[in-house]
């Protein structure tokens, strides 16, 4: 029983550890494609070199990126059946055709057109190259759709009935089970972080090389065209992020109790707990700054409406509440951040000083790793607050697991932890160097790859000697 | 019809297309270090950069297709065979970075191309095994996994590890005859001819083993009149094995690679025979491992329409990169 305990928590420990290093790169890679697309889209329509130089200045950026996405991804494909058969037996009916809706029509589209994004330019012609990079970045958001889909179900599941042997079966209607009641909210808050965290990392990188040059005119458009998306998203993302709470509220109100740090009930108004310190064993929140009301406020948009608390919750059904208390103000705190920034580039853009202003760079230099922390710790918000359960209300994280000894889930644990470390862990110092060098006048290929067939004539350079994006002679206006 | 079986030729496709268009990737991961630092090198990658992520998502197709249309064998599989899927997974992790990262630091570039090689070595043995540990029969309870965590071990899993390795390893160097030229070429050749006669060798060690493992085998293949169709499968063995030599001899591009998939196919067609109507080789058939009609007529359609789409832009994307991989950079 005991050793049960620990194979359970160590399980918990290995999905948790793998799928918080994999959202690291989609979060980049799903705003990062998009990005590549607008930037190809514009070179296209208004022939600037610098679109296509920044193109492929982070193209290189991108492949490493997805190379990551996709091998820690397969590794997701397949924990489900080794760590959690037990779910995966009795939620497959139900889950396993969306995620097979994922590969079939995301994956292989990324998969199949990346290829030709990274090593087709001299292949094929502009137009079709354009087609390759939009087929990738729309293959991100189908992605994003389906396995948000997915979790959105295990956290609000509707539409099922059950199978005498204990599966989750599909009701009539599979629009039901894929636009579950949180699923809409989930989507375009995560979609949404994606762009922020995407645009918050190009600003850093753009600010990183104003700093030391602000003629550099790469730096300068991949600034500004970051601080647009931080100005616009930053403040759609909290009104998003708003709507999806008072979502959770009415689906999952014991993880708004959490976040919120409402261990009692308060009949009168409840108050909105700035920080303060969660103590589960005592049930109280300790040196809490706290503003009276406003929690009812914002939840209920009314100052007197009651709010119940996790008193009203059996121990047994309560998320921990630390740890979800702290994630979400995190989250919380980086979002109004990333709001300050996009304000502030609107008063330099105003004042005419937005490459000039070096207090600005630095600042957004600081934030450049902003979103992948707040997406981190969004995700830690919906995970944890809905513990203590894989399928909501229905099926315990406990009865979910795999049959598996504790050794065994240790001894995967451990090499997951060294190999993830170790291979991410340059991956990154490989996007730091490319994203340390400036963007220059001729941005290179993506890889140093020889790739060209002999004997086939690559139609583009027939074409003219612009056939190609990136071209030094391609309408260059630097 | 019955959906079950359709979703069970579905699964089998996506196996199939795994092995004949990842296969030789991987087998060019276990070549890696014999061939020359450098040109060699860097052109045996090449021909596989492009293509390399498409292939390995029909992996991904084959376990979420499993997950979708047979749940409880996904439950019961993938347990079973903990520590291969893992070392499977973390070898793949090293050798789809190494795509990336060994033109990202020429300082480690000699690490890297050594990741490359033994995660293709690890993932490529990770799937052999699998395939024996499956075949061999595995402890099942209640509808879960009740075996230890090294059942999978035995000296018939290792073989069929082996096997799978030199059979990859074959298919690499056939790709690298059709997509390269000059010296690499002929050392494809040349490790082709070899590869060969161990992978014979091996399928016939395989092959003789499996009839002695469960009975159902031993009287799928060997009981009368079954038997007159299923000696087709060996003797069909040594007439590819004919054309594949003479292709080589004939120093074809294509053909030895087109002889050597032929190879695999029979293969996968003599596991058919000895597993069907299973999908946990022996223990549990499709129909009670499968989930419920709505879960495999919803993603029927969706497997109607978009199989043929993906292939067909697949064929694209190889279409865009054919021919031989030459030595010309752009800049």
């Amino acid at each position: 029983m005991i050793e049960q305990d620990w194979a359970i928590i160590l399980a918990r420990v290995q999905f948790a550890f793998t799928v918080s290093f994999h959202f690291l790169f989609p979060a980049f890679s799903i705003g990062l494609a998009s990005y590549l697309a607008v930037l190809e889209g514009l070179w296209l329509k208004t022939g600037q070199g610098v679109y296509a130089n920044l193109y492929r200045y982070w193209l290189k950026i991108f492949a490493v990126v997805f190379a990551m996405g996709v091998v820690s991804g397969i590794v997701m494909s397949y924990q489900f059946g080794t760590n959690w058969s037990v779910f995966s037996d009795k939620a497959g009916p139900v889950i396993g055709p969306l995620m097979a809706y994922e590969v079939l029509t995301a994956f292989f589209l990324e998969a199949g057109f990346l290829g030709v994004m990274l090593f087709g330019i001299n292949k094929v012609g502009r137009k079709l190259h354009f087609v390759a990079t939009l087929a990738v970045a729309i293959g991100t958001f189908i992605s994003a759709f389906w396995i948000l889909s997915v979790n959105s179900w295990m956290q609000t599941p509707v539409g099922y009935e059950m199978g005498a042997n204990g599966q989750f079966l599909p009701g009539d209607s599979w629009p039901r089970i894929i636009f579950n009641p949180s699923f809409s909210y989930r989507l375009v808050h995560t979609v949404f972080a994606a762009y922020l965290t995407t645009a918050f990392a190009v600003g850093g990188v753009g600010a990183w090389h104003l700093l030391e040059d602000r003629n550099n005119p790469g730096a300068r458009k991949m600034f500004s065209m970051a601080m647009w998306m931080a100005a616009i998203v930053a403040p759609v993302q909290i009104f998003a992020g708003d709507m999806h709470g008072l979502n959770t509220l009415e689906h999952q109100p014991a993880k708004v109790m959490a976040m919120e740090g409402h261990y009692q009930s308060h009949p009168e108004g409840a108050p909105l707990i700035l920080f303060g310190i969660p103590k589960s064993a005592e049930k109280r929140v300790d040196y809490a700054v706290e503003i009276p009301k406003l929690s009812s406020l914002i939840l209920k948009h009314d100052l007197n409406a009651p709010m119940k608390g996790l008193d009203t919750v059996p121990d047994a059904d309560e998320p921990p509440v630390g740890i979800v208390f702290w994630a979400f103000r995190v989250m919380v705190g980086l979002g109004f951040g990333m709001l300050g920034i996009g304000l502030w580039s609107l008063i330099a853009r105003a004042r005419k000083s937005l490459y000039d202003w070096s207090l600005l760079h630095r600042a957004a230099l600081v934030m450049g790793p902003s979103g992948f922390i707040a997406v981190l710790a969004g995700w830690i918000v919906t995970e944890v607050g809905r513990q203590p359960y894989t399928i909501y209300g229905l099926l315990r994280t406990v009865d979910s697991a795999s049959p598996l000894d504790a050794p065994a889930v240790a001894a995967s644990l451990v090499a997951f932890v060294l190999v993830y470390f170790a291979v991410f862990g340059s991956g990154i110092v490989y996007l730091l160097r490319l994203m340390q060098k400036p963007p220059e006048a001729h941005e290179a290929p993506p890889s140093d790859a020889p790739i060209r067939s002999a004997g086939v004539t690559p139609a583009a350079q027939v074409l003219s000697g612009d056939g190609r994006p990136g071209n030094a002679h391609s309408g260059e206006t630097v | 019809m019955d959906l079950t079986v359709i979703w069970a030729c579905i699964i089998g496709f996506a196996i199939v297309a795994y092995v004949v268009m990842d296969g030789f990737d991987l087998g060019i991961g276990i070549l890696f270090p014999f061939f020359k630092v450098g040109k060699d090198r860097d052109t045996a990658m090449n021909s596989i950069a492009p293509v390399w992520d498409g292939n390995e998502t029909w992996l991904v197709m084959g376990v979420g297709g499993l997950l979708a249309a047979f749940p409880l064998a996904y439950a019961i599989v993938l347990p079973a065979l903990y520590a291969p899927m893992i070392a499977m997974l973390l070898g793949l992790v090293f050798r789809g970075v190494a795509f990336e990262f060994r033109w990202r630091d020429p300082g480690h570039r000699a690490f890297w191309d050594r990741a490359f090689t033994a995660g293709s070595v690890v993932a490529t043995f990770a799937q052999g095994i699998a395939l024996g540990a499956l075949l061999q029969g595995i402890t099942i309870e209640n509808r879960a996994y009740a075996g230890g965590w090294w059942e999978w071990l035995s000296p018939f899993s290792l073989l069929t590890g082996c096997g799978l390795v030199v059979g990859y390893a074959l298919l690499g160097a056939c790709w690298l005859n059709w997509k390269t030229e000059e010296g690499l070429q002929r050392q494809a050749v040349t490790y082709a001819g070899w590869l060969g006669i161990a992978l014979l060798i091996l399928i016939g060690a395989i092959s003789f083993m499996t009839l002695t493992l469960e009975p159902q085998y031993y009287k799928r293949w060997l009981s009368f009149p079954g038997v007159l169709a299923t000696a087709q499968v060996p003797l069909a063995t040594i007439i590819v094995t004919w054309f594949f030599y003479r292709s080589l001899r004939l120093r074809k591009d294509a053909q030895p690679f087109l002889w050597a998939l032929a190879l695999f196919g029979l293969c996968l067609v003599g596991l058919g025979i000895s597993i069907w109507p299973n999908v946990v080789p022996a223990r549990v058939t499709i129909w009670e491992a499968a989930a419920p009609h709505r879960s495999q007529l919803f993603m029927l359609v969706g497997a109607a329409v978009m199989i043929p789409v993906i292939l067909a832009y697949t064929a694209w994307s190889y279409w865009v990169f054919r021919g031989k991989v030459g030595h010309d950079g752009y800049h």
